[in-house]
């Protein structure tokens, strides 16, 4: 059932969106709807790509009707929409059946997405939706203001959407979704209140360790790390939480993990990030294949100018969000754990 | 509205970015993969710059302006971020500083000493990576590309899309298409927008004193006429200034035989085309008709509108006619064996490389222009010589091939065609003198003009067009109405000759159309302005091309569809 007042529903839960950002939902649905135009567009975002981070998936198998019915109430909320469901492309071959199913004859296409993991971030999914390379936008202009084919555009993520219909039938207890991986002893997905802290979280789930470890909080590879002692905060962006055995861990292994990821995910269109990438994958390449192994200690001594170089341009000169992120891990990493 | 740059106050319109605003100002940002003529990218990164009460760096070139905005174009933050992104472009740059089209004029270098870069930091990421070469006009040398994309951008603006972003591993490279629907058609507007010198015209630098090295030949220079308002700037000179006398003193002292205007052969490809013009609108017959005087727009037709061939006009472009000419005409006259004759031809564009080597446009056996040198290396073939054009005793072009009428020299800006050939078009039709010779609606940078003219009682319905895309757009609709023109004038590059792709680096908009200004200041102080009025066409016709076998063999060609190459 959607009313006119689901906005202010959305505003009353203060629901922020689940894809990373933050954004209030209330204020871009508002924008949207209130955008002149002569056809708008929504879409859902179901592209999850970063490593460790698989809640949109766990949502997609188990609750596509609450998914659905988000969108629903965003068509009838913003006049003349139409919308797509953007997936990742496993997700796109996995679902498509069930999806299609509960859609029945409301205009919603499906899309598969195509490109790299950038093509997860907003703007890139524009792109990719009118078949460009995906890479993001210059911006503003704001999709709600302008987005697909240049027409007001709501994106949001699936579990923002799965949120929505919650909200809509008064049924939203705050909680969010965590993705738990890596040396955790119960991994998966929970459903717990948004303002649990990184302990409660993992104590309520049976998962904190029994051993010496550190964790990685957000994202798998753009997430911060994080000391046993500072797990007093809320999980930051996609709610990824990833366990790792301090002992065990190969720490320059680890960082080649995140490198690789961000080779492959960025979009290279920017040179601060396509370069700036390179060049710090080839030095932990280079620190892996070193005969003579380093500490971490020693290795950022080494390449102490450098790093922080290229650390600095990322941060502060990328073009989006993926290449400013990027930093943190590494970053709080070699804070941390030299 | 008022902002702050620099702790100073300027006056802006609303709408502007920071970039544009610090430029009006001679405020420095560098900004690599900014160019006026395309839209912004942001990828450079360099533009960077620091406002007042917003976190962090902004780039200045997407960043528009806002009320009482305070910005700081240098900072030592600023000054990092730009050192270590240069460091890091450095790095995907092999260097080739000797052979640049940028001639130590390089924005790179520029920078590497402002922001004391230490451009060998980062080993080269793109050594080993290919060079290509398109058709006899171009060379893009993809280890020198620093992904700005203003090539794939300017191409895609062109419409012709031969230029690709391809995914090679996690990188991605330009390369040329290969899918076999899409061809280049070598109008050299990368080479104009490519900030860093990765593309250059064939032979440019290496080959320039080829065409003086053969002592046994007589050696003629011919330059177009967008030249003459253009190659002063490679010596500092302010843009759009008129160095005529000046361009045929440097030629001659680098020891060349004859220097002829090629404005003085479009004066014969007017008359030609006002003829055949004149013809076609009495017949009805291949309608519209399109000028054919640049060959990238000719290869377009050809490749991809093959079924519009018969709208072309026949005539040969004035280099191609000057050169046979010279072979046949000039030659007799001067009782010299035409096969020791060598015609070089001095061109703003890459794509005349292309046309010379075209078969069909052979006069009796021989090639009618042997070499093609663009604006840029006659430049630095200058240089090399040590030939200023600051300072040297103007000379005027040899006879009788070196004076032309002002509808000659016109030829170089958009419209210059068009506008020369309804002058003599008008006075054939009507046997009148025509009273105000300017066609103002032809002229400008706009990227279609459209006027009706009205010759006699009837109007001839035309359309001006520089810019591919603009072309194409005139193309679809006459799909949809055939009827829509008589008379199609188009040059493939902004503004027309003047912008084209072996003109001076930089070329942007404004100084298009300053080069375009003193083409026509020129045409205005002519005593003889129209075409069919110089005495040399009226001598020659006399002479020589008075016969249809004559004219058909000097002044018309045939075109074929084309394949990709």
């Amino acid at each position: 059932m959607a009313t006119n007042d689901i906005i202010t529903k959305l505003k009353k839960n203060n629901l922020l969106g689940r894809g990373g950002a933050g954004f209030p939902t209330s204020l871009k649905w508002d924008m949207v709807k209130n955008a002149e135009a002569e056809k708008k567009y929504i879409v859902c975002n179901g592209s999850e790509g970063e490593p460790n981070v698989f809640k949109d998936g766990f949502i997609l198998e188990n609750y596509p009707e609450e998914v659905i019915e988000g969108i629903k109430i965003a068509l009838e909320t913003i006049d003349n929409s139409s919308a797509y469901i953007y997936l990742h492309k496993d997700y796109y071959e996995k679902h498509t059946h069930k999806l299609e199913e509960i859609i029945g004859d409301l205009p919603i296409t499906l899309f598969k997405k195509t490109g790299h993991y950038i093509a997860s971030e907003e703007t890139s999914i524009l792109e990719v939706i009118e078949g460009k390379r995906s890479e993001p936008r210059i911006r503003p202009p704001f999709p709600p203001q302008s987005g697909l084919w240049n027409y007001p555009t709501l994106i949001n993520n699936v579990e923002t959407f799965y949120y929505v219909a919650k909200i809509n039938k008064d049924e939203y207890q705050n909680t969010r979704f965590y993705s738990i991986s890596g040396d955790a002893q119960n991994g998966g997905v929970f459903e717990l209140p948004e303002n649990y802290s990184i302990s409660q979280v993992l104590e309520e789930t049976n998962n904190l360790p029994n051993f010496d470890f550190f964790i990685q909080a957000g994202g798998g590879a753009m997430g911060e790390i994080l000391l046993p002692n500072e797990l007093e905060q809320p999980t930051e962006g996609a709610g990824a939480i990833i366990v790792f055995n301090r002992k065990q861990t190969d720490l320059f292994v680890l960082m080649k993990k995140w490198t690789d990821f961000l080779l492959q995910g960025n979009c290279d269109k920017c040179a601060p990030c396509r370069e700036g990438i390179f060049r710090l994958a080839e030095i932990i390449e280079r620190e892996i294949n070193n005969p003579n192994k380093h500490s971490l200690d020693e290795f950022f001594k080494a390449r102490e100018q450098t790093l922080q170089d290229l650390f600095f341009v990322l941060e502060q000169t990328s073009f989006c969000a993926l290449g400013k992120c990027a930093v943190i891990p590494f970053r709080s990493l070699i804070k941390k754990l030299k | 509205m008022k902002i702050i740059i620099n702790n100073k106050k300027i006056e802006a319109k609303k709408g502007q970015t920071i970039l544009e605003v610090a430029k009006e100002n001679n405020i420095d940002i560098p900004a690599l993969c900014f160019h006026s003529d395309l839209d912004i990218k942001s990828n450079c990164r360099l533009c960077v710059v620091e406002i007042k009460g917003r976190d962090g760096l902004h780039t200045a070139c997407s960043t528009k302006i806002e009320p009482e905005m305070e910005i700081a174009t240098e900072s030592e933050k600023i000054i990092k971020a730009r050192k270590i992104n240069l460091e890091l472009i450095f790095a995907q740059h092999c260097e080739e500083c000797n052979d640049c089209i940028w001639n130590f004029n390089c924005q790179l270098l520029k920078l590497a000493k402002k922001y004391n870069v230490e451009i060998t930091r980062f080993t080269d990421r793109k050594k080993g990576y290919p060079v290509h070469q398109f058709g006899p006009s171009l060379i893009f040398d993809s280890s020198k590309c620093i992904d700005c994309r203003n090539c794939v951008d300017v191409c895609q603006k062109q419409c012709v899309e031969f230029l690709e972003v391809k995914e090679r591993g996690h990188l991605f490279q330009v390369i040329p298409s290969k899918d076999k629907n899409k061809d280049c058609i070598y109008c050299g507007q990368c080479i104009t927008h490519c900030p860093v010198g990765a593309f250059e015209a064939v032979g440019e630098f290496e080959d320039v004193e080829k065409p003086l090295q053969d002592k046994n030949k007589t050696v003629i220079f011919q330059f177009a006429p967008a030249i003459r308002t253009s190659i002063g700037e490679e010596f500092n000179l302010p843009y759009g200034s008129i160095v005529t006398e000046q361009l045929v003193a440097g030629i001659k002292k680098l020891g060349v035989d004859k220097v002829f205007d090629v404005s003085v052969a479009a004066d014969f490809t007017t008359v030609e085309e006002a003829k055949e013009l004149t013809e076609r609108l009495k017949n009805n017959k291949n309608l519209p008709m399109f000028t054919s005087c640049c060959p990238s727009w000719v290869k377009f037709v050809e490749f991809y509108y093959p079924e519009l061939i018969p709208h072309l006009t026949s005539v040969r472009s004035p280099q191609i006619i000057l050169g046979g000419l010279i072979k046949t005409f000039w030659a007799k006259k001067e009782n010299i064996d035409p096969k020791k004759i060598t015609v070089v031809s001095i061109m703003p564009c890459v794509a005349k490389k292309y046309e010379i080597q075209r078969e069909e446009l052979k006069v009796s056996g021989l090639k009618p222009v042997d070499y093609v040198l663009t604006t840029r290396e006659l430049a630095y073939l200058f240089n090399k010589n040590k030939i200023n054009l600051k300072n040297i005793e103007p000379m005027e072009a040899d006879n009788p091939l070196g004076i032309p009428s002002g509808a000659g020299v016109i030829f170089g800006a958009s419209g210059g065609v068009m506008e020369s050939a309804l002058r003599t078009a008008y006075e054939k039709i009507t046997g009148q003198c025509l009273e105000k010779l300017e066609f103002q609606q032809v002229r400008g940078m706009e990227g279609i003009k459209k006027t009706t003219v009205e010759i006699k009682g009837s109007s001839v319905k035309t359309a001006v067009v520089n810019g591919i895309r603009n072309a194409k757009k005139i193309l679809e609709e006459l799909k949809e109405d055939p009827k829509l023109y008589e008379y199609v004038e188009v040059m493939a590059c902004f503004g027309g000759c003047i912008g084209g792709g072996g003109q001076p680096v930089p070329t942007d908009s404004k100084i298009r159309k300053q080069r375009a200004e003193s083409l026509y200041q020129i045409d205005t102080v002519k005593e003889i302005r129209s075409a069919h009025k110089n005495p040399i066409i009226k001598k020659v016709y006399k002479d020589f091309l008075n016969s249809e076998e004559k004219i058909h063999s000097v002044c018309h060609t045939r075109y074929f569809p084309r394949k990709k190459d």
